[in-house]
């Protein structure tokens, strides 16, 4: 790694520290940096509580798990994007490419219909996404021709598969408090977020991002395509599927307690791109750092500009698109 | 190093694209493979590679099967030179050539030091120092020739395998990469080609095999396969061979060209 890049992923580090401080700062109740300090202080090394107890409250139950998944959601659909489009070449992948999102969506939703409590719909959209994204591998592997084409052919057609569940048990839903849950979970969210959630999400998470983590160097190679792969000592089916088992199981995990957040997953490993180029050795360190920071910027005004708060996924996009255009006009060489 | 291909068959869909081919290679030969569209020139590579499995016959280096090998194993004995392209995704030239020291480091792990030092050395014999900072996808179609066989150096593989190297570059740097590439031999390695230009083949090679309709029509030295009978039966009875500076250069001049034009000299 050049000085440079050091230097990038020292920023990058810094800007994620500066934005976690900011949004347990921000909130409908105010709390001053010196207090924030002391609660968090105070938790750490046992010191005598000089503050009202709601305001620790607030910092522990409500901003910490929020921020913590924020985070944690941000870091796992960016990795997982990068890794996608390494994986199938192509810089349009995101992660939902092979059905993971829509599976998820589709588990929710069923989750919900069947009145299940917000345990079960999590882990319902959790099994959904892995589901669909298996479904696409099972079918691709029988296909004939080439393989990354029709993985890909297979997942957009599980996707709109589960899409068109997912509109049917809308369509037959109870429209005064089902329907509504479930076109807010489609939206996104990170509020309501618990230590339950973090806890549930953790493990795939980790157990998808250590394998992403270690191949981090043969993923450039992959992106060489198979015949090159092979010849420099990478078998390309083995490690292509353990990239995107991984990734998928970031993107379950991600979706299925966060709701569908568009966009993270393609628009930050491109702004990492453009910063730190395509080596996945920088790449994937610089992409689970940024997308934490995206993310937590727009919940951050997701819960704060409004007196209602907007759905994140509503707000990826628009603040996203814009920013990925401005960027893509900026630099022409990245890809 | 030795490598022993032997009754080689492959088919697509039933029909026969490599029949029966035999052939053997040893170290400092650099070995041309000449053939028209579809003799089956490029399923041959493929087959070197790994890239596809051959439905009968075997390939053998140093007295090893290449379908028990491991692709890191496979890797330290042969390295693959594509025609020069883009990526995907770019990459800085010193990383493109750092990926060919990939099957010496671990499986969970990155290049190092040392890999870093094959770099610079690799890409000091193919002359590219000066590229080593660019992006990959910024170089000329030569540039790229050499960086990609700069990678192949740094792979440390005896045997080098290349897909039609000359293909798409301009004259300069189409004798640029020939001759490096002659004299890599030199040096011990053992380099395959597949080439579409007779003329070339003859000035750089040591060994000409002729392809066609996936057999083995001529193997030798230049000067007995780059011969009329050959020509004839490989791309039609429209060219004439003739020698050139005591026989160290053969030129295939379309005969149909030379009836229909006008004299230049008139």
């Amino acid at each position: 790694m050049s000085k440079r890049h050091a230097a990038m992923l020292g920023l990058f580090g810094a800007a994620l520290l500066g934005t976690v401080l900011l949004s347990f700062l921000l909130g409908r109740f105010p709390i001053a940096t010196g207090e924030l300090v002391r609660i968090l202080w105070g938790r750490l090394f046992g010191l005598e509580t000089a503050w009202p107890e709601a305001m620790e409250r607030i910092v522990f139950n409500i901003r910490l798990p929020r921020v913590g998944l924020a985070c944690m959601v941000g870091m796992c659909l960016s990795a997982a994007g990068a890794a996608y489009q390494s994986v199938f070449q192509n810089p349009m992948a995101s992660p939902d490419v092979l059905g993971a999102s829509n599976g998820a969506a589709f588990g929710a939703a069923l989750g919900i219909w069947l009145g299940l409590g917000s345990r079960g719909v999590t882990g319902m959209a959790f099994a959904m996404s892995l589901v669909a994204v298996g479904a696409a591998f099972a079918v691709s592997r029988r296909a004939k021709g080439k393989q990354l084409l029709t993985l890909i052919l297979c997942g957009m057609m599980l996707s709109s598969l589960f899409g068109a569940g997912t509109s049917y048990i809308k369509l037959v839903a109870d429209p005064t408090n089902q329907l509504p849950a479930i076109t807010y979970w489609l939206m996104g969210s990170l509020s309501g977020a618990t230590l339950d959630d973090l806890a549930f999400a953790a493990i795939p998470m980790a157990l998808g991002l250590l394998p992403l983590w270690l191949t981090r160097w043969k993923l450039n190679i992959l992106a060489m395509g198979d015949d090159e792969a092979r010849s420099l000592g990478v078998a390309p089916e083995r490690l292509r599927l353990l990239a995107t088992v991984s990734a998928t199981l970031l993107t379950a995990a991600s979706v299925s307690v966060s709701g569908v957040i568009g966009w993270v997953g393609l628009i930050v490993p491109h702004v990492a791109r453009r910063l730190v180029g395509n080596d996945h050795r920088v790449l994937t360190p610089a992409s689970m750092l940024l997308g934490a920071v995206f993310l937590l910027a727009v919940d951050d005004v997701s819960r704060s500009l409004l007196a209602v708060e907007i759905p994140i996924g509503i707000l990826t996009s628009l603040l996203g698109a814009p920013f990925f255009l401005w960027l893509i006009t900026r630099r022409g060489d990245a890809f | 190093m030795t490598v022993v291909i032997q009754k080689l068959c492959y088919a697509y869909a039933g029909r026969r694209v490599l029949d029966q081919v035999s052939l053997s290679l040893s170290r400092g030969e650099m070995v041309s493979v000449l053939g028209p569209n579809g003799a089956g020139k490029s399923t041959l590579l493929k087959c070197l590679i790994g890239a596809l499995t051959p439905c009968e016959g075997s390939v053998v280096i140093d007295g090893r099967d290449i379908r028990r090998l491991s692709p890191r194993e496979l890797a330290s004995y042969m390295a693959y030179i594509p025609q020069a392209h883009y990526p995907a995704f770019s990459y800085p030239v010193e990383e493109m050539v750092l990926m060919g020291t990939t099957a010496h480091v671990g499986a969970f792990s990155s290049p190092g030091a040392k890999e870093r030092r094959l770099v610079s050395q690799a890409l000091e014999r193919v002359g590219a120092q000066r590229l080593a900072g660019r992006r990959f996808a910024s170089l000329s179609g030569g540039e790229r020739q050499l960086v990609l066989i700069a990678r192949a150096l740094a792979q440390q593989a005896r045997l080098m395998i290349l897909d039609e190297p000359s293909a798409n570059l301009d004259l300069g740097n189409r004798a640029l990469v020939l001759s490096l590439l002659r004299s890599l031999t030199r040096e011990g390695y053992c380099v395959l080609t597949t080439t579409h230009d007779p003329e070339h083949a003859y000035l750089y090679s040591s060994r000409i095999v002729a392809l066609q309709n996936g057999r083995v029509m001529a193997d030798g030295r230049p000067k007995d396969v780059v011969i009329q009978r050959v020509v004839d039966a490989l791309y039609g009875p429209g060219y004439a061979v003739e020698s050139l500076h005591h026989d160290r250069a053969r030129v295939l001049l379309p005969l149909n060209a030379l009836e229909d034009l006008p004299r230049k000299d008139g």
